[in-house]
């Protein structure tokens, strides 16, 4: 598939997780890798949540993961000193396999360095749409801020391919005018650049709290797919959904239908080289 | 600053070994590489580019229904004996033979298991090049001939074909049990290709064992579509669709020496010029075309007209022609 999925559960958040980062127990995070590689996954999350403040547990934590498999990873923390330590780690277990910066926002504060280390540790970078201000609610503020952050990574050397703009999901449940504004801010980004940036969603934020987290899930995924969105943080587990996902990609036709497609993917990524 | 305008893909083709020599148990003297590309068709630049290989064509049986110059231009071929003519087409410096079981079809002498093994093994021990075994294209027949072909051949790892979507399953299964590669065929269409790939895997056939035969047009006679189908296809297989990323296998000759412009002797057209020229001209001419949507294997039939492959093919490839 030429859409990028990021598996999202090596997150501290989640209850097992959160308790292997904090008693240091490989296994768990072993298998969490593995079983994201095996559904399809490419490339592994890796965020602590609130199981830890400490750097080095999140040292740890990405040596475990990049351990685990050959898939690239994306380290999703929010202080720049978690960034410099995971990277170090990362660049000592996996080498020169690509890694993802997630995430930057557009704040003066926190971009300059991140994508000076972007630069540094040959990394890619995912940028948030959101500043000092906050998370914009209008489509134009989330361009705006998209724009800034496209434009500056560029500025810093980052080739093109290498960022990822994010317009920022928010749940259906609380505020149900922004998916809307979500896709209609996908559309928009896709017109920064020719080819369009990658864009990227934490899919799951927008079935928070819900009762039918799946269906909306995977509704919304392919209603960005067609709007541009050609990146996302989510569940690989959940197969409905990369079925879904699948079929979007054939949709439109960024890959070659044939009567045992599904079939065939489901097999493939069993395969997968990552796995 | 001038950008970098460098590709570089996700996904790689297949490489399909064919024959075996002594050391894999086989009987060949040599072996054969196809596929294997990680970019577009000679871009050497970008990444690793294919050498394309040319098979020329046998016959169980005598081709009568060939066009009498072809028939003249393998005089020194002996083309009532397969094991006499496979012997000439490894002189003439064919990669591969391909014996094409043409007596077996149902309305053209009906042969049975019998004669093609017969047949297989008489090339089989008159070249030391890999074997290419094409059927009748009669599934019924096909799936009464290759059981036997197939296991008389056992060791050699050969090219056996061809599959469809409609009639796999014989093929399949005694290709898995005697190690044998498989062409599947697929008319013009990216997603039967596809398909006929899919359920060849299905039964646990290797994705990486298959060769795509999208058909082929004689230049003039439908060659761009099948171009754009192969390099659709292609490019699917390079961003990592691995059930479409199988070489191509091109059937030039059979297409060639079937239309007009080879077929038409000089004294019926004058306008169109010599025949003995224009004939294998047009044949190697058609293969150039196919050479650039990503051929792989071409399965020719005339002596003048693989000189001028093999001769473009290292030009391609920035290699000195062979002599």
């Amino acid at each position: 598939m030429g859409i990028i999925l990021i598996g999202e559960r090596i997150n501290g958040s989640f209850k097992d997780v959160g308790r292997a980062i904090q008693e240091k127990t490989k296994d768990v995070i072993r298998d969490r890798a593995c079983k994201q590689a095996k559904a399809g996954a490419h490339y592994l999350d890796v965020n602590m949540g609130a199981a830890s403040r400490d750097v080095q547990d999140y040292a740890w934590l990405v040596k475990t993961v990049a351990e685990s498999t050959h898939l690239p990873l994306s380290l999703d923390c929010n202080k720049i000193e978690h960034f410099k330590v995971g990277l170090e780690a990362y660049r000592e277990v996996a080498g020169d396999r690509p890694v993802l910066i997630n995430s930057t926002t557009a704040e003066d504060s926190k971009l300059g360095p991140l994508l000076e280390m972007a630069v540094q540790y040959d990394a890619s970078i995912l940028g948030v749409v959101m500043d000092e201000r906050g998370s914009p609610q209008d489509v134009d503020r989330r361009v705006e801020l998209g724009a800034k952050i496209f434009g500056a990574a560029l500025e810093a050397g980052i080739p093109q391919d290498r960022i990822i703009l994010d317009p920022i999901v928010m749940p259906v449940k609380f505020m149900q005018d922004q998916p809307k504004n979500v896709l209609a801010a996908i559309q928009q980004l896709t017109m920064l650049s020719d080819p369009a940036p990658h864009i990227s969603i934490g899919l799951s934020n927008v079935a928070s709290k819900t009762e039918e987290r799946k269906l909306i899930n995977r509704t919304f995924m392919v209603m960005a797919m067609a709007m541009g969105l050609d990146c996302a943080i989510l569940d690989v587990s959940d197969a409905d959904l990369m079925a879904s996902v699948l079929t979007a990609e054939l949709l439109m036709n960024k890959e070659i239908y044939s009567d045992g497609y599904l079939k065939a993917y489901q097999k493939v990524i069993g395969l997968a080289p990552g796995a | 600053m001038i950008p970098e305008t460098k590709k570089t893909w996700a996904g790689k083709c297949h490489t399909v070994t064919l024959g075996a020599t002594a050391a894999e148990g086989g009987s060949r003297t040599s072996l054969v590489k196809i596929g294997g590309a990680s970019t577009l068709p000679f871009l050497h630049f970008e990444g690793t580019v294919s050498e394309p290989k040319v098979a020329l064509e046998v016959w169980d049986i005598y081709p009568e229904e060939w066009p009498e110059l072809l028939k003249q231009s393998l005089a020194d071929a002996d083309l009532r004996d397969p094991a006499k003519w496979a012997a000439r087409c490894q002189d003439y410096g064919a990669d591969l033979v391909c014996l094409r079981l043409a007596g077996c079809h149902p309305e053209r002498g009906n042969r049975g298991p019998a004669d093609a093994v017969a047949a297989a093994k008489a090339v089989l021990q008159a070249v030391g090049v890999p074997l290419v075994v094409w059927g009748t294209g009669n599934a019924d027949k096909d799936n009464e001939i290759f059981p036997a072909v197939a296991e008389a051949l056992a060791g050699e790892n050969c090219l056996l074909g061809t599959i469809t979507e409609d009639n796999y399953k014989t093929l399949v299964a005694v290709c898995t049990a005697y190690k044998h590669k498989l062409i599947a065929e697929s008319p013009c269409d990216v997603n039967m290709a596809k398909q006929v790939n899919i359920l060849a895997t299905d039964m646990g056939f290797p994705a990486e064992d298959l060769v795509i035969y999208p058909t082929s047009g004689a230049l003039g006679y439908g060659l761009e579509y099948i171009y754009s189908v192969m390099e659709r296809a292609r490019l699917a297989g390079l961003k990592g669709d691995r059930m479409l990323a199988q070489p191509f296998l091109c059937d030039i000759g059979i297409e060639v020496w079937g239309v007009k412009e080879a077929k038409v002797s000089e004294e019926e057209v004058p306008e169109w010029g010599s025949q003995a020229c224009r004939a294998p001209m047009w044949e190697a001419s058609t293969v150039a075309a196919y050479l650039q949507s990503g051929a792989d294997l071409v399965i020719l039939r005339h002596p003048q007209a693989i000189r001028s492959v093999k001769a473009t093919i290292a030009s391609l490839m920035g290699t000195p022609a062979q002599a």
